[in-house]
């Protein structure tokens, strides 16, 4: 391995950080309270993560975040960062970093992914397990700063892995198990762990951390399935014609054997995640006739309804969905084979989510689409609870008979 | 990296394609002085390529990697265009990942390069056309330049779009009637030397393709400045035979008619005082190493 340090499991780094397995980190070691912000978590969780290099751009709301992995860098915790001009030249710093072999972090949110946007399909393309912190926003028009999960939709299908934080506890443990299931050789794609914007970003909660004197292993660009681009390894002739030759049958397979070769990378990151988030979904009374299934906090919101209609006898479960690519199928197929309705509460104006699961399951007439709201819109857990019922009485006959 | 990578299992050898096996034996990597005349007698570090016959983009890539100081050492990053139609059949590691961000790679890579090999000199070498540099990719090009980065920024300017067919690009010459501008194109084109001057650019040179003793000079000076001192540009007439209806043997002709005194591509360098004193410094110590070898070469025979 290049470079100057030892990098070897139990090998001290320079800020006095013991290296130490992933697994260990993440289940075993130990862990104390504290109470904190997400975007102090996020510094807090790249301060256990071996992170090489980390692009910024400010947007609200996580310039925050971003502005505090700078202070980490300045720490010695980090081994480079600095402001890019937009958001798509950070993605391509980003992208030449990770080419270069560096272990590479950033954040962005609502309009920044946007405008970053040609460079997510490329990351992938090109292989880069480069980490994203997506805290999501509305995006133009109006402008809009409040938490909206629109932006997640556009990011479905990049051919990137897709987790989403639920609450701040579980964006530390996603940001640094991201890494590590990214940067699996039979993986190597980038990852985007999303959570909404200042309902995680901005507000505190307790959080258990593990200790600042152990991180993860550094990253290793000689495990990539793609050589590195550092000229350590010989440089070849690497096609006999470009693939941009438009007549040519080669371009057409080559191009699409490796689209579906992403696809597959993405399909076998499905085992890692299950076994570092414990599941690709979470489930609560999923039994219950009556199901909410959805990411994030409208989860959150969701389960709040559940305890307001359980006060009137209606009994109600819950599946939260942690990663959205790739996406929980036969977990969902299985969780929700008896339930009669399927509510998915959304923070966007499309609906997004409720597609996907319609996509997934069988009897899909079970699912409605919302409630959802967007543009910030709080999603009251009376509202839930309300459009549960409406629904529940339209479809009475429904239930009844079934 | 060094030759010794480069190494062929034997069992293997008679699979191996042709030119790989001519790159492992006879290729310049990690020669002193390697340079345009190792041309016709090495392996060249660029395979046959699907440019249009006599396009000068060719001859224009063969030089400038011939002359690369380090090639054993050296990441090139390129951009969509009709040089990405040559990147893969080049011999160094090159990145291609998007149209245009090829300056905003570049930053990151040689930053990664630089955290991962601390004590080697790793460069970076941007090679990508006038609409990627100076049109859709402009404020990646100078904020590069303006942080300082330190590689190598060279621009293939055909003044225009190639590759998708011939549009008016900020290259383009006022008044030249182009697709997309088919009243002819209404203002000048962009002062790009200029603006790399007083963007921060150590060094900047435009030239065309005519003179290889040249092409080799400017680009060993801009990659060695750019390791040392900061970035550098270099700006190139690689005219798009196709676009402007010459044939294929007349793009020599063409480049010598561009680089009179008074023309647009007349040879011009800009050099900061410390690019200039590090240029000295280096002429000094070379001319040092070579009396020594002279004055303490051993009698033949001795050793
Ligand atoms: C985002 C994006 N916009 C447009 C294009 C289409 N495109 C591909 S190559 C090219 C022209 C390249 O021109 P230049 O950089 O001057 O290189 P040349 O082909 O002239 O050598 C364009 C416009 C693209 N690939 N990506
Ligand atoms: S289109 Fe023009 S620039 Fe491109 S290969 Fe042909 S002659 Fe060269
Ligand atoms: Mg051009």
């Amino acid at each position: 391995m290049a470079g100057n340090n030892n990098r070897s499991i139990g090998a001290v780094n320079k800020k006095g950080q013991k290296i130490v397995e992933p697994e260990y980190l993440f289940f075993e070691a130990p862990r104390q309270e504290f109470f904190m912000t997400g975007s102090e978590i996020v510094k807090e969780a790249i301060r256990r993560a071996s992170v090489d290099i980390s692009v910024a751009y400010p947007i609200t709301p996580q310039s925050e975040a971003a502005a505090l992995v700078g202070e980490l860098w300045t720490e010695g915790y980090v081994g480079d960062y600095f402001r890019g001009e937009n958001e798509f030249a950070v993605m391509s710093q980003c992208a030449g970093a990770s080419f270069g072999g560096a272990r590479v972090f950033t954040t962005t949110s609502g309009p920044g992914t946007l405008r970053a946007f040609e460079n997510f399909p490329m990351w992938s393309g090109a292989r880069l397990p480069i980490l994203i912190n997506v805290m999501v926003r509305g995006v133009n028009s109006p402008l809009n700063i409040q938490p909206d999960t629109l932006e997640m939709a556009f990011l479905l299908d990049t051919g990137m892995l897709i987790w989403h934080a639920e609450t701040a506890q579980e964006l530390f443990d996603m940001l640094l198990k991201g890494f590590i299931v990214a940067e699996q050789p039979d993986v190597h794609l980038p990852i985007a762990v999303c959570i909404d914007g200042f309902f995680v970003s901005h507000t505190k909660e307790m959080v258990s951390l593990t200790g600042t004197d152990i991180c993860l292993p550094h990253y290793d660009p000689y495990r990539s399935p793609v050589p590195c681009m550092d000229m350590e390894a010989p440089p070849m002739r690497m096609m006999r014609d470009p693939f941009v030759m438009k007549s040519n049958y080669i371009s057409y397979a080559t191009h699409a054997s490796w689209q579906q070769e992403v696809r597959g990378a993405v399909e076998r990151a499905r085992k890692y995640s299950v076994r570092y988030l414990g599941g690709m979904i979470e489930e609560e009374n999923s039994d219950a006739d009556i199901l909410i299934v959805s990411s994030g906090t409208a989860v959150a919101q969701g389960r709040e309804a559940v305890r307001l209609l359980a006060e009137e006898g209606i009994k109600v479960g819950i599946v939260r969905i942690k990663s959205i690519r790739p996406f929980p199928t036969e977990e969902l197929r299985q969780a929700t084979k008896n339930a009669r309705l399927i509510f998915v509460p959304e923070f966007n104006v499309s609906g997004w989510m409720a597609r996907e699961i319609k996509s997934t399951i069988d009897r899909n007439h079970r699912v409605i689409a919302g409630p959802h709201v967007a543009g910030g819109m709080t999603m009251p857990p009376e509202i839930i609870a309300e459009e549960i019922k409406k629904v529940m009485h339209l479809r009475k006959k429904e239930l009844v008979h079934g | 990296m060094g030759k010794n990578n480069l190494k062929i299992c034997s069992d293997l050898e008679d699979i191996m394609p042709p030119e790989y096996r001519e790159l492992v034996a006879s290729a310049t990597y990690g020669k002193e002085n390697r340079g345009w005349k190792d041309i016709g007698s090495a392996k060249e570090l660029i395979e046959e390529h699907s440019l249009c016959a006599g396009c000068p983009e060719a001859i224009a890539f063969r030089y400038v990697l011939a002359s690369l100081p380090n090639p054993e050492d050296t990441v090139m990053v390129g951009s969509t265009g009709c040089t990405s139609l040559v990147f893969p059949h080049v011999a160094v590691h090159n990145i291609h990942s998007l149209f245009g961000n090829q300056n905003a790679v570049a930053s990151g890579l040689k930053r990664a390069l630089k955290l991962r090999f601390p004590d080697r000199e790793k460069d970076v070498v941007v090679l990508a056309g006038d609409g990627a540099t100076v049109d859709i990719g402009l404020d990646m090009t100078l904020q590069a330049w303006f942080r300082q980065e330190k590689f190598t920024t060279i621009c293939f300017d055909n003044e225009l779009y190639a590759n998708t067919g011939g549009q008016e690009s900020g290259l383009t010459q006022k008044g030249f009637v182009m697709k997309m501008a088919p009243q002819g194109k209404q203002f000048n084109k962009v002062r790009m030397p200029e603006i790399a001057r007083e963007s921060g650019c150590a060094y900047v040179a435009i030239l065309t393709v005519s003179k290889p003793n040249l092409v080799e000079r400017v680009l060993k000076n801009a990659v060695l400045i750019a390791r040392t001192i900061g970035p550098t540009y270099i700006q190139i007439y690689t005219p798009c035979i196709l676009e402007i209806g010459k044939q294929s043997m007349e793009g020599l002709q063409e480049m010598r008619d561009a680089e009179g005194p008074n023309d647009r591509f007349a040879f011009r360098e800009f050099i900061t005082d410390e690019a200039k004193a590090f240029l000295a410094d280096m002429d000094e110590k070379k001319k040092a190493a070579a009396a020594a070898k002279i004055g303490t070469a051993a009698p033949a025979g001795v050793k």
